[in-house]
This record gives structure tokens, sequence and C-alpha cells, in this order.
């Protein structure tokens, strides 16, 4: 393992349609995505709204509406679909032998701002 | 033939389908360059790969898929060194060693050394009867295994597992197909197209398992079964592993050149040694390594363009998929994923099993999935290739090539409707013509509802909705008010609530995916509005047989909890009627204390509420509650909330009878159904209605000659009074009233409507002629309640208490910055 990425373990723990969350010390709390299709996405988990945890949020195609106030946001961009306005940062994801990874830099990024 | 002087050396590893490609593009540019030798692991002479599946379907033979027989070899003096595979390469003296010992020195190499098939590691992987599917020895095994029938399991639901498994089971073979994804074909098929597959292939009599993960394979010296992690087992004498591909780059490693996922090659198929070369699937190519042979066919003209004409480059390449399944068409390609800017056009014709999907990002293709009809696969593949700009054929474009070119230069679907002649086919379920349509609509038929009902158009399946509504568009002008008057469930489709609940029970639809393609959805996989309100339909008709659908539940119903602002939830413990003890209230402040509640309340449903418990920390805390004897209270769920009571004839000297009693016993006969919204009850034990049954969804207002059974009230946005169902003599006529109102309900009202907007729909005539009047139909509707309980009648909380789903709770991993690790 290089250290550009950080291992976050096997994919099949993450659930089809589904997401769970990954806490960083000091820095953002970071949500994990799976979409129908298979494909992997990290946001930080707060919706742009107000700061709903979107990892608990309904995963359609490839967006999650927020559980607070139903906000769609994209899982791809991070930003709010259709009227809304905001965006939330995305971690780059790559999934290699089965195991996802985060961008570490991506991922560290909240905790740099509070140091 | 052979020219006297001496020619360059070309060595190819590799006597496969891009080894021989590129020496057939040398040859063609310029046949006499190189003296060439080819190894080759296999012993026999070039024959195509991908028509190994038909082979082992039986619908070709060894000889059929030859591609270069031994006289091409011959005829351009080709020296094939066959079954004796390559060990290793001394770039410094530019020679390669053979497993037998023989060395040849090059001037020019190429590896051509595919992909090795990818072995889980789990136990018992290298028992006899494990088999790959890359090369005729392969299919020999299998072959050998078929012969005497048997079970047979496929790892991997991929287009090689599913060839494998359709071929085997041609062959005789009992087939399982184990597949890690929860739809087959993820990288090449969407859900939607994926399920229609699995059902395709189930009807067949294959065994498709999704979302199944392999533990171990078990047997004694050989192959007798596979074991899941879930426990299952499945006999087998055969095992055939596809889960996926390496690219082999053994001899490139060991050679010292550069690699990656692949070999690394530049734009001309060069690798890090300028005199070697790579093509095919063991190299990497701007980061992207290619499994399928239209990108080899490209590669092979560019190496060929480099190495002995003028240098073209190599860009990468742009895939399709088709699945080699006699009978089942499917086609792929490009990116389906969806994203930013990106447009799905859907379209889906159940009553011929088609499924269609073009994505469209800035007036471009993107990608495609067919399922059932492919021929516009090449069509839109060309597009998505070509970049072409579809922004003017874009309202067309899903129906096909033909469709979208027919109107003409301009292609509008007005254009295309004005086109067709009036003998032709708007409506195929009941067969409607245009004239009769357009006929219909000057008849006075001026919105869809209209049409659907004067001529039947698109009134069944609904597919040529988007037709029908050109040609009002077309015959109306600006009369056609566009607008439906009934509104659709959502905008993933044309059809109401009531159209799609009909059809979950008339076309006996049991999952999502089953609905979604015979109700025409235009979306991949729906939207955060109707799955839920689709997941609970199918619970409804199917009790026990549809399997509930966690994803589509809104966080709540998930978690069994009230999120709060903060992310935390709240749990409330059920209280029946509102009564409680010392030992239950002991229970609950112990378990508030334990895991920090940060508030205790009282809610205005009569219990208690414990605010700011931790997601991790919720099956802790129900298990303590379960301990102390309390169940769920569902005060986050569309279901039964509570039951609230007054104290009634027990205690209260107004009191005409117990209430407190009839409240417990209707909330022991309800707690635990899933309704289309959530819903209250109370019962009060006198006029003066203490527990303000007026403004439940079912009341009962206790009096000395009876209970007046009161539906329909609403205490929330809209305040709305309970209306008088009817007034009954007995406690079990009550219960029966309540249990047989509530499955009317349940089964006849939207989803997200309370009883109050919904009998405002349908009327208390319509609601007392069902329950009142018609004693037959009051108690059918009892007992399938009844029914649904025995099923749906069990505390969430203790299962998840007991471990089930536990990975909702937890965290995946964490990340601790200054330590460096995700453990
Ligand atoms: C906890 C409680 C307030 C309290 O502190 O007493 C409460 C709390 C919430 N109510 Fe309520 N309602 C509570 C009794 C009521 C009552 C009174 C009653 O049941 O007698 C009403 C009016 C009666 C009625 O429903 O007709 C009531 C009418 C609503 C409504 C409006 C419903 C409507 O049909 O218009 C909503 C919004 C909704 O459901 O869409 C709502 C929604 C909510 C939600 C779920 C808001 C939300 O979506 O997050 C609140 C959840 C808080 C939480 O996290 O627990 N709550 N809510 C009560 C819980 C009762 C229980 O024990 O289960
Ligand atoms: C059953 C099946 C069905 C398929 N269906 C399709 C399809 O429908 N469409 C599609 O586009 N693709 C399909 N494919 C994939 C396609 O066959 C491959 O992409 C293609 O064969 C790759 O060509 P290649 O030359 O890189 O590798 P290969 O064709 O595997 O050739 C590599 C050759 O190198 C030999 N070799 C390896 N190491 C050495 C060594 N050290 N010395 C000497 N020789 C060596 C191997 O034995 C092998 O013969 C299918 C594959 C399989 C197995
Ligand atoms: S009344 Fe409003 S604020 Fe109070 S609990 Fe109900 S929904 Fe929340
Ligand atoms: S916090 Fe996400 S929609 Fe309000």
């Amino acid at each position: 393992m290089n250290g550009e990425w950080l291992d976050i373990g096997p994919l099949d723990q993450l659930p089809a349609m589904g997401a769970r969350t990954l806490p960083v010390r000091g820095g953002d709390e970071i949500a994990i995505f799976r979409t129908a299709n298979g494909q992997v996405y990290a946001l930080v988990n707060k919706c742009p709204h107000k700061q709903g945890p979107l990892s608990q949020g309904i995963v359609h195609d490839t967006s999650v509406t927020c559980p607070l106030h139903n906000w769609r946001i994209s899982l791809v961009s991070g930003k709010a679909l259709g009227e809304d306005e905001g965006c939330v940062p995305t971690i780059p994801v790559k999934v290699d032998g089965g195991r996802m990874f985060l961008k570490r830099d991506a991922v560290m990024a909240s905790v740099r701002e509070a140091a | 033939m052979l020219s006297p002087t001496p020619r360059p050396h070309l060595i190819v590893i590799g006597n496969g389908m891009a080894g021989c490609r590129a020496v057939e593009e040398i040859l063609e540019r310029d046949a006499s360059r190189f003296r060439i030798t080819i190894f080759g692991a296999e012993p026999r002479v070039n024959y195509n790969r991908i028509m190994l599946s038909p082979l082992l379907a039986g619908e070709k033979s060894f000889e059929d898929i030859i591609i270069n027989g031994q006289e091409w070899y011959d005829d351009h003096g080709i020296n094939l060194v066959a079954g004796d595979p390559v060990v290793a390469i001394d770039r410094a003296s530019k020679t390669v060693t053979s497993r037998s010992g023989r060395v040849e020195s090059y001037d020019k190499l190429i590896l051509a050394t595919g992909s090795d098939p990818f072995i889980i590691p789990v136990p018992g992987n290298d028992l006899q009867g494990v088999i790959s599917f890359r090369d005729m020895d392969d299919v020999g095994s299998m072959l050998r295994a078929a012969s005497g029938g048997g079970d047979a399991v496929v790892i991997g639901g991929g287009l090689l597992g599913l060839e494998a498994a359709h071929g085997l089971s041609l062959r005789g073979m009992k087939v399982t197909v184990i597949h890690l994804m929860n739809t087959l074909m993820e990288r090449q098929l969407d859900e939607a197209a994926g399920w229609l597959l699995k059902t395709e292939l189930e009807k067949r009599g294959q065994q498709i398992l999704t979302t199944a993960d392999t533990a171990e394979i078990y047997g004694e010296g050989k192959v007798e079964g596979v074991r899941l992690k879930d426990g299952r087992e499945i006999p087998a004498s055969i095992v055939v592993m596809a889960v996926g591909i390496r690219p082999n780059v053994k001899l490139a490693r060991d050679a010292g050149l550069a690699i990656g996922r692949g070999i690394h090659v530049d734009d001309h198929l060069v690798t890090s040694d300028a005199d070697i070369l790579s093509v095919g699937e063991c190299v990497e190519h701007s980061g992207q390594v290619y499994g399928l042979v239209a990108p080899i066919w490209d590669m092979c003209r560019s190496l060929a363009d480099g190495l002995v004409a003028e240098p073209s480059g190599y860009t990468g390449s742009v895939t399709s998929t088709k699945l080699k399944v006699s009978g089942i068409d499917v086609f792929s390609a490009g990116d389906f994923s969806g994203g930013d800017g990106c447009e799905d056009i859907v379209m889906r014709d159940a009553s011929r099993g088609v499924y269609k999907r073009v994505i469209v990002k800035e007036d471009k293709v993107v990608g495609a999935v067919l399922y059932g009809d492919t021929a516009d696969g090449n069509w839109y593949f060309d597009l998505l290739k070509k970049q072409e700009d579809v922004s003017e054929i874009r309202d067309a474009l899903i129906f096909g090539q033909a469709f979208a070119s027919g109107g003409g230069a301009g292609a509008s679907p007005f254009d295309a409707v004005a086109a067709m002649a009036d003998e032709a086919e708007i409506c195929g379920c009941n067969g409607v013509s245009k004239g009769k349509v357009v006929a219909c609509i000057k008849g006075g038929a001026h919105d869809l509802d209209a049409v659907r009902s004067g001529c039947k158009a698109s009134a069944s399946c609904g597919q040529c909705t988007g037709l029908v509504e050109n040609l009002l568009a077309l015959t109306l002008g600006d009369e056609f008010a566009g607008e439906r008057q009934v509104k659709p469930m959502c905008k993933c489709t044309s059809f109401t609530h009531e159209d799609v609940r009909k059809a979950i029970v008339e076309k006996e639809l049991k999952s999502i995916p089953a609905v979604m393609q015979a109700q025409h959805w235009t979306t991949p996989d729906g939207c955060a509005s109707c799955r839920p309100a689709l997941n609970y339909y199918l619970l409804c008709a199917w009790p026990g047989e549809a399997v509930d659908d966690q994803q589509s539940r809104f966080t709540n119903e998930r978690m069994h909890a009230n999120i709060q602002k903060d992310g935390t939830y709240s749990v409330v413990p059920r209280m029946w009627g509102g009564v409680t003890t010392p030992n239950e209230l002991r229970a609950i402040a112990d378990a508030a204390d334990k895991y920090g509640a940060r508030m205790v309340k009282v809610t205005g449903g009569q219990r208690l509420d414990l605010f700011g418990i931790k997601k991790e920390d919720l099956p802790a805390i129900w298990a303590d509650l379960n301990a102390a004897g309390m169940v769920s209270g569902h005060a986050y769920g569309k279901a039964l909330r509570t039951v609230k009571t007054c104290v009634g004839s027990e205690w209260c000297r107004f009191g005409t009878q117990d209430s407190t009693g009839l409240g417990i016993k209707t909330e022991q006969m309800t707690w635990g159904s899933w309704m289309p919204h959530k819903f209250k009850i109370a019962v009060s034990g006198c006029p003066r209605n203490c527990a303000e049954a007026t403004i439940k969804d079912f009341g009962v207002i206790c009096v000395d000659s009876g209970y007046e059974l009161l539906v329909g009230g609403n205490g929330g946005i809209h305040l709305r009074g309970t209306d008088l169902l009817c007034k009954v003599a007995t406690e079990e006529e009550a219960l029966l009233y309540c249990a047989a109102f509530i499955q009317l309900y349940r089964e006849e009202a939207r989803y997200l409507d309370r009883t109050a907007p919904w009998i405002e729909r349908v009327g208390m005539d319509y609601v007392k002629s069902r329950i009142v009047e018609d004693a037959e139909g009051r108690k059918a509707l009892a007992e399938r309640f009844a029914y649904s309980q025995s099923i749906y009648q069990i505390d969430p909380w203790a299962k998840r208490a007991a471990g089930e789903d536990a990975k909702l709770h937890q965290h995946l991993a964490e990340v601790r910055p200054f330590a460096g690790v995700a453990a």
C-alpha cells in the first residue's frame, strides 16, 4: 500500500444502494456510498443544507437524498441537485482487488484545516 | 519463399488473439521484413478464444473456431513453437529461453501473453474439479465433467461466468451461479437490465444467487460443493471460477520492464525497452487495461504501423459488450454510471421484455444499456464513438435509428408522429391505430385520460403514452393543456399510485425491479419518492413473499429510531396504552443514564422518548430495553404509532367501559404493521374524550351501550375531526372493525396519505360500504390483516439487538491521522 491511498477495507462491507461511515479523528466524518451499479463514492458526511448525515439517506442512481429535508446531493460532484444550491467535498475513491481506497490528502483535508 | 539475406528476427510470445493478429498486421504491411517465431504455451494453432463459449455450448466445433491453421504458419515461413512456453527473457543478450531449454535470440520481441484467470483465495480452490474458463484445455475439462451430468457451480456472474453457465446447462448440468454483487454483469449492465437477465436465466432453470460470497470449496480430494459465508451449501461436482482476469505480466516483471496493472506501453505499443513491444490483454495503456478483443484489433494496427510503416499511434478504445447466450440479447457500451449533467432516457416495454437506456451528456451519447432489443446497439455505439451531437434527434433517440431518422431533417417527435400513416399502430396492447386515436381526440377527448377511456390507447401498458400525448398536441394545437388530471406517482413513471398498486396484484409483481419493468419506469432505479412507496406496496400485497428492501426505506425505518437534527437518534419504547410499571420506568432510567440520553421527554403519544442516542449504541440500548420486556414503539415508522387511552371505568367516575384495557388490546393487535403513513388510535372512556379520540385515524368513544367507532381524524397540519363509522356493542366487534378498517386503508390508500386525505378522496360512504355494510368483506379484510400481522408483528429491535444488520450501526473504519492508519 502506498501512502497516497488509504485502504479502508473490503468492498463487501458496503451494501449496494447503501452507505457506511468513516470517522476521521480531528476532522470531518466521511460517508462512503455504493450505487446499484456497484460504483463507490465518498463525500464528507454533512449535507450542505443543515449538516444532515448524508450516509443515512436513500441512494438512487448516482445521488443521495438527505434524510433531514430531502435535498438531493450528487455523489459524483457533491453538488446539490435541482433547485437547491450547495456543495459538499468529495473524496476520490478507487477499488482494487476487492478493497476500497480513499485519497489520503482529501481525507485529511479537514484535519489540516483544523490544525 | 524465404529470402536468402538474413532478416531481423521477430519473436512473439503468445500464440493467442493479439499475438497472431499483430503478426497478420505486420505481414500485411511488409511480408518480408522479419523472420518470425511464435512461442505458444498452448499445444495448438491460433484459435478464436471468444468462440470457446459457443464451443462449450455445443454450437461450434474446434475446427470452426481456428483462425490460422498450420498452413498459415507454413505459407509465411513462421516458426510456431507450440506447447513450449517461454520462461525467461534476457534483455542484455536479447534472448528468450523456453521451458524445454530452447534459446532464441531476437531483434524485436512482442509480448502477447494475455491474462490469467483470477482464482479467489478461499480454502479448497486447488481441489480437483475447480476449473477456470480461459482456454481449450479448460473447455475439455468442463465437457468431461458435464458428460456425467450432475451439479455445477459457476463463481462469477459476469460475461464469462454466464457464458460458462449457459454452456454447462445446455450440456445437461444443473447450474448454480454465485455472484458477489447484487446484480449480474454489474460492470456492463445497470440494475434494471441485470434483473431482467437474472429472471430470464432463472426461467431457463439456472439458479442465480446474488450478493453471495463464497467462504470455501469443500470436498475430499475433489470438489463436492461450495459453502457460502451465510452458511448455505451448494453441492457440485465441478466449480468454474470466472471472477475476473489479471494481465499476465510475469515474464515482463522478471525481465525488469516497467509494469503497473499491465505491461506499460506507449502509443506505439513499445514497452520501456525499445526493442520489446507488447499487445493485448497483458498491456496497460494510459492507465487502461482491456479484456475484450475490439481494443486489441486497434492496438495491433498501431503496433504494425509503428514497427514497419508510418507510426499512427494508439489512443485508447471505447468498448461495447454483448452476451453470447442464444436467445438473450444484451448490449452495453460506454459509461452508464450517470452523474452530473447526465440525462437518462429510459424506455421499457414489458410485453416484449425490452429495456433500453441511453445516457446523454452535453448533447452526446455517453452510454447505452439495451436488453431484449439490441438492434440499435451499434447505432448508439457509433453515435458514442463519433461523439455526435444528438440534440436534434434527442426526443426520438430512444425509439431507435429508424424512428429518429424517419421524421426527416427535423426529426422532432411531432414530425415523426405526423409522418406516420393513419393505419400505423400507436397502441400495441389494444391495437389502436393513429387514425382511431386522432378520431377519438377530434371527438372530444382532450386529455390523456379521456383518450385512454375513449379508445383504449395507452390504457394498458402505457408505453405509447408519449406518442398519444404528441398526437394530442398535434391535433389540438394550443388547446392541448398538456397536463394530466391524474397525477402520476412521481417523475419516474406516468402511472398513478392506484395504477401501480393494481398492477402489483394483477400481474403478480413481487420485487421493485419487476414493478419498474412492468410499469415502464423512466429512471434506472427510481427515486427517493417512489422506492419507499413501492417497497410498502409490495410488502402489503405479498406479505411474507416480497423481500423488504432496506435501501428503499427512509433512514428512520432503516434504523428503527428517529433521526435528530444533529444526526443522533431518539428511542421510544412501546408503552401499551400509555400504561407503565415501576420496572419499566427503572429500565428506561437506567438506559437513559447508561447511553447518555440528553433528554427524557413524555411524548404527545403517552410514552417516554430518550433523545440523543448514538447510532452505534442503538443495538445495545435496545437489548437493555428488551431485557426489561419492552419492544419498539415504532415512533419512527409509517406504521401503527400509539394507542392513547384514558383511565376509563377502572378508575374514573364517568367511565363507561374499560377504555384502558380495550386500548391495550387494540395496540397488541395492531403494533408492528406497516402502513401507507403513520396510524394513530385512541380509546376514550366516555364522550368527555380525554384521550382525544376524535382526531385519531381510528378512535373509540365508549358509551353505556357500547362503542362508537370513529375514523379519519387528524390533529396534524390540517386539523380534521373524525367521522362516525358506526356503533358496535362489544369489544370483539370493535377490534374486528378496527382490523378491517386498517386493512382497507393499507390496501387502498396512496403511500404517504394519512387516513384523513384518503377518506376525503374516497368518501365515507365508500368506507362504510366496505366495513359496515359488507359483513363478508369485513371479515375477509380482518383476516388478511391478521395474516399480515402473523408475519410482520415482530420486534425489529430484538432482531437488531441480536446482531442482524450490525453493519448499519457500525462505522466502516476509523481514520486516526497521526498514527496514519485506517483500522
Ligand atoms: C415525539 C413527539 C412530540 C412530543 O414530544 O410529544 C412527536 C415528534 C415528531 N413528530 Fe409528531 N410527535 C408526537 C406526537 C404527535 C401528535 C400527537 C398525537 O399523536 O396525539 C401529532 C398530531 C396528531 C396527528 O398525528 O394527527 C403529531 C403530528 C405530527 C405531524 C403532522 C401529521 C399530519 O398528518 O399532518 C408530523 C409530520 C409528518 O408526519 O409528516 C409529525 C412528525 C413528527 C416528527 C417525526 C418529525 C420528524 O419527521 O422528525 C417528530 C419526531 C421527533 C423525534 O425525533 O422523536 N408529527 N405528532 C410525539 C411522539 C408521539 C409518540 O409517542 O409516538
Ligand atoms: C470464453 C471466453 C469468451 C470471450 N468472449 C469474448 C467476447 O464475446 N467478446 C470479446 O471482445 N472478448 C471476449 N473474450 C475475451 C477475449 O478472448 C480476449 O480479450 C482475447 O483473447 C485477449 O487476447 P490476448 O492475445 O491478449 O490473450 P490470449 O488470447 O489469451 O492469448 C495469450 C496467449 O499467450 C499464451 N501465453 C501466455 N504466457 C506465455 C508464455 N510465457 N509463453 C508462450 N505463450 C504464452 C497463452 O497460452 C495464450 O494462448 C472472451 C474470452 C473468453 C475466455
Ligand atoms: S411539533 Fe414540530 S417541532 Fe415539535 S416535535 Fe412535532 S415536528 Fe418537531
Ligand atoms: S440537512 Fe440535508 S436537506 Fe436539510
